[in-house]
């Protein structure tokens, strides 16, 4: 019997992994026919495993993609006329091509296509797209679901950008190592973004959130596990990951609704990822290179401490202080004002937030000062309260701002 | 929005020589300063700060020790900012911590590249 969840699962793990070893094979410019291999592989699966069920269905999907390509290569004559000859060189006959399905060759192949996806020749947001494709093996509609967007869209989106990297021939390899630093910042830059949009965005799917965030520390996780891309950025990154992770749980509540820092439930952050998150770092430490990750990984791990004190704000606020001297973000703008409230005073926090006057169209901003006035000044709070509900996005921040409003009498 | 060059002035004799102790609680106002103008987006660079000791090349080819022996304050260090005019980067140097000590901030606009 088939049971319901095999063919996605599989799908989902095992997708990615035969595009990944097809493209390579054959080049980036060919992505389009490791894909329709790939494709059709597990379209033959659907219709024959409910017939019998093969007794190991991930080799059975591997023979199958393999024969697909090796028929593909003997019955396209213009494909074979330009891509065999390479193939060729490497496998005396073509007819005993030799379609490298190992653990190794997946992850390097993976490794590849990861540095051949990211590049800054196409929008993040493709780069995202086309890794959520590629790389992790989600499905136009997932993905369409992920950006709160339409299928078409996305199919669009993603064919463009694929013919942009087509046109700069973009190669499957690794770069050199010399190049490998600025290459990585690219990648490092997507895997950041894909974990934030399944972090923070403000689609409903729970479900689908958390696999994006997965998704992004499992991409990590090969970077890390490489001895040549093992570099310090990549630890703090993964490690930022970890400690965000951990508060998975905690943050949302079983409607979905986003539950803050100050009022989870702390037995719900998961100590092993802290822990995990905390080894990362220490690995991230080597070297001299302080990069952003650096500092966010640090910001992240004094929030993993349960006890308030003064040396926490104060280390969250020098931190949030560097990062922004390194690099401006509307997010670290207000957080490191935040971060000054806890450490000296609403007052003096007031004060600071009163000069962001380029964020006075951000619910968060209004938000924020409502927070800081709360207890100083009543008709302010309530002033910058109702600002904040007036331009609050979605419902449950207009919620959440509701009780704060109560809250003032 | 232009960019400023904020050039930070102190006393010629000031003593470099400090604990870590000491360090932490004169860099803690530099970092929140400077915090606070990166969180306006107003810091274009985050520029340097500069060791006592220098030397002066004159036109004759000698080399002296620093040019403090006929001026009382000396270059500490600088940073570059965004502001409207120049008034408006006046006013965003208020709060820097070298006046807290007696030193001075001379702002200058940086003359766009033609």
């Amino acid at each position: 019997m088939l049971n319901d969840q095999l063919l996605p699962n599989l799908y989902r793990t095992e997708y990615r992994k035969i595009v990944a070893v097809l493209a390579r094979l054959f080049g980036f410019e060919h992505i389009q026919i490791a894909e329709d291999i790939a494709g059709d592989t597990f379209l033959l699966a659907t219709e024959t495993w409910a017939k019998k069920l093969p007794e190991n269905p991930a080799a059975w999907l591997y023979t199958v993609a393999k024969n697909k390509a090796k028929d593909h290569l003997k019955h396209n004559a213009i494909f074979t006329q330009k891509v065999s000859p390479a193939i060729q060189l490497e496998n005396a006959q073509s007819s005993e091509l030799e379609i490298d399905l190992s653990e190794e060759n997946i992850n390097d192949s993976q490794l590849q296509m990861m540095f051949a996806i990211c590049q800054p020749i196409i929008p993040a947001e493709a780069q995202i797209g086309l890794a959520l494709r590629i790389l992790c093996g989600f499905g136009i509609d997932e993905i369409a679901y992920a950006f709160l967007s339409n299928k078409e869209t996305i199919n669009k989106r993603l064919f463009r950008a694929k013919e942009k990297l087509r046109d700069e021939q973009v190669k499957i390899e690794f770069p050199n190592a010399n190049e490998i630093n600025k290459r990585l910042e690219t990648v490092l830059l997507t895997l950041y973004l894909l974990f934030n949009e399944g972090y923070y965005s403000s689609s409903g799917n729970i479900n689908l959130r958390r696999d994006l965030c997965l998704e992004a520390m499992r991409l990590n996780h090969l970077l890390v596990s490489n001895k040549a891309t093992d570099l310090p950025a990549v630890n703090a990154l993964f490690a930022l990951m970890c400690f965000h992770a951990s508060r998975f749980d905690a943050r949302m509540d079983k409607d979905g609704e986003i539950v803050i820092y100050d009022e989870q439930d702390t037995s719900l952050w998961n100590d092993e990822l802290i822990s995990r998150g905390t080894n990362y770092l220490i690995l991230a430490s080597r070297g001299e290179q302080l990069s952003r990750y650096h500092i966010e990984a640090t910001i992240a791990y004094w929030h993993t401490k349960k006890e308030d004190s003064a040396e926490k704000w104060e280390n969250i606020l020098q931190l949030y202080n560097k990062l922004l001297i390194l690099e401006y973000s509307p997010m670290a703008a207000l957080n490191r004002t935040y971060a000054l409230a806890k450490a000296d005073g609403k007052e003096k926090a007031i004060v600071e937030a009163e000069k962001l006057t380029q964020l006075k169209d951000s619910h968060l901003y209004h938000s924020l000062l409502g927070y800081l006035y709360t207890g100083i000044d009543k008709s302010m709070a309530l002033q910058h309260l109702q600002r904040a509900f007036k331009l609050a996005k979605n419902k449950g921040e207009r919620n959440r701002i509701k009780k704060n409003i109560e809250a003032l009498d | 929005m232009n960019d400023f060059l904020l050039i930070f002035r102190r006393d010629a004799n000031f003593d470099m020589q400090l604990t870590p102790a000491q360090m932490q609680e004169v860099t803690k106002p530099w970092q929140d300063w400077m915090g606070g103008l990166a969180a306006q987006n107003r810091l274009a660079n985050s520029g340097a700060r500069l060791a006592t000791d220098g030397k002066v090349v004159k036109s004759d080819g000698v080399i002296t020790n620093g040019p403090y022996v006929e001026v009382k304050e000396a270059l500490g260090g600088f940073i570059i900012i965004r502001a409207a005019s120049l008034e408006e980067a006046a006013e965003l140097s208020k709060g820097c911590p070298i006046l807290a000590t007696g030193g001075t901030v001379e702002v200058r606009q940086i003359v766009p590249m033609q």
